[in-house]
């Protein structure tokens, strides 16, 4: 499942997705293929089922906003059911996908389809410094916890705020720094 | 506000999608004509800093906490054409990395969040700060755009949600935009924070601080303006009049009403029994026309409160500093 080609994944999932979607309820078979298809991928795949599981349980607000408008009304169980099996199986499908395929292959497809290439330079980026920053918002906000003491509700949401702020102005720094190391290699 | 997939329908995605096509387009264009090569590399590390700031939880009233969603920040730190290509880059990779979203509901995700959102709420943010002169009034104007820009885009999905058939409009008009109204204050208070503690701080790293005047964002704003508004005639224009509209009288008129194509996706609830209801949808109109008065009235107290007058004429470079 790990070596199979990003596109062919990427494809096969998109085309599954799009299926599930637009597929009437009626049409049974077609979920009950795409559960068969899913279930393959994850015993060829061997994802910890109980990541899936953790994953699903965080489904969204929204199949419970949706739960509570047809709790208040008579034939509402049946079609909500068929609103979260969709999106479960939509979801498994994405999960799947993205645990099986190194994030820059999905680049590369993306690229192959003519995304705009700042989009993808853009995303790129993103990709790589999304843990940086994540662990640097965590240092900074450890600092904070061991040196400040207050209280006060009205001071947390201001030192919080000052927190983001200089988590800002560090990537803006950071940004700066980067472009110079690109072009240090070479980058056009 | 991430749609899963399964809630948006066949048409209502390719709708989305298109609209959302086209804006990131004219973002794109928009950004490689204003921004400087040296400044590339910043969309990528804002976005990352986007991701970042929006796991940092804020402590709200009740033990619960929310979080900054932040497209009216991130417009009024860069303008807002990078602000869509930054919100749009959060969203992809949201899809597929962690599967925050759907990939069919993508189109409409980005329509609310990237584009309603962060052009709206700078639309909103210019023209405030226009009237209000000042760091106070800069403060004022992202309180409150952050506010609007929150509500608008949970208004605009709600009307995605009805076009699709998944919850009627009269329910989730008002649920989504009660809940967003709440949230809104939350968002709008952090914003103008980050705000302030950036401008206080690096004052030059804000955008058109360090130039002599704001650039202009007329052509700019007016092409969003037209995206945005074909998309409020599309999905929520059909919902907001009482009476039958226009498509369908013509329909019932010329006696192909009973032919029209059955729904991809049945309506969840075609007939909504429940009294009171359509009651709710106005008083939800009613409440976010008063709640807009009142918020706006906070929002001057905040800029008040927090920007001490002396401090109020230094906007880093621009007048008197």
């Amino acid at each position: 499942m790990q070596r199979l080609p990003a596109a062919l994944k990427l494809g096969v999932a998109l085309a599954m997705i799009v299926g599930t979607v637009l597929a009437p309820p009626a049409w049974t078979g077609w979920f009950t293929g795409v559960a068969a298809v899913l279930a393959l991928a994850i015993l060829l795949s061997r994802i910890p089922l109980l990541f899936l599981g953790k994953r699903l349980l965080l489904l969204s607000p929204f199949v419970l906003g949706a739960a509570l408008v047809n709790a208040l009304q008579p034939s509402g169980r049946a079609q909500w059911m068929v609103l979260a099996a969709r999106s479960a199986l939509c979801l498994l499908t994405v999960v799947l996908v993205s645990n099986t395929t190194p994030f820059c292959d999905i680049l590369r497809v993306l690229r192959r389809v003519q995304v705009p290439a700042l989009l993808i330079t853009t995303i790129a980026l993103m990709h790589r410094y999304i843990f940086v920053l994540a662990e640097e918002a965590e240092r900074m906000r450890r600092a904070r916890n061991s040196r400040t003491f207050h209280r006060g509700r009205r001071l947390r949401w201001q030192t919080l705020a000052t927190v983001v702020g200089q988590l800002f102005v560090r990537s803006s720094e950071r940004a700066e720094r980067i472009y110079d190391a690109m072009c240090a290699r070479g980058w056009k | 506000m991430h749609i899963p997939d399964g809630f948006i329908d066949g048409k209502t995605a390719l709708a989305t999608a298109a609209l959302s096509a086209v804006g990131v387009g004219v973002a794109l264009r928009q950004v490689k004509r204003e921004l400087p090569p040296r400044k590339i590399p910043l969309l990528g590390l804002a976005a990352a800093f986007l991701f970042a700031a929006q796991m940092v939880n804020f402590p709200v009233a009740g033990g619960t906490s929310g979080h900054l969603v932040g497209g009216a920040l991130v417009a009024a730190l860069l303008g807002p054409s990078a602000a869509v290509v930054v919100v749009t880059t959060v969203l992809i990779v949201q899809c597929f990395l962690f599967a925050d979203g759907g990939v069919m509901a993508l189109g409409a995700n980005i329509f609310n969040m990237a584009i309603v959102n962060s052009v709206g709420g700078y639309a909103i943010y210019r023209s405030v700060s226009r009237v209000l002169p000042g760091v106070r009034g800069r403060i004022t104007a992202l309180a409150f755009a952050g506010w609007c820009a929150t509500v608008l885009a949970s208004i605009s999905c709600a009307g995605q949600l009805a076009s699709s058939g998944t919850v009627p409009w009269s329910a989730a008009f008002p649920a989504m935009a009660g809940t967003h109204m709440l949230i809104g204050v939350g968002e709008g208070l952090i914003s103008a924070l980050v705000f302030l503690a950036i401008q206080r701080t690096r004052p030059e790293m804000i955008a058109g601080n360090g130039e002599p005047g704001q650039p202009r964002r007329r052509g700019e704003l007016v092409r969003y303006g037209l995206l945005v508004s074909l998309g409020v005639a599309i999905f929520v224009a059909p919902f907001a009049c009482p009476w039958p509209d226009g498509l369908e009288r013509v329909a019932a008129r010329l006696g192909f009403e009973h032919k029209t194509a059955q729904p991809l996706l049945h309506a969840l609830a075609p007939d909504y029994q429940v009294p009171g209801i359509h009651w709710a949808v106005g008083a939800t109109a009613i409440a976010g026309a008063a709640g807009s008065l009142v918020v706006f009235a906070l929002a001057l107290l905040l800029g008040w409160l927090l920007v001490p007058k002396r401090a109020n004429g230094i906007t880093g470079g621009l007048k008197d500093a």
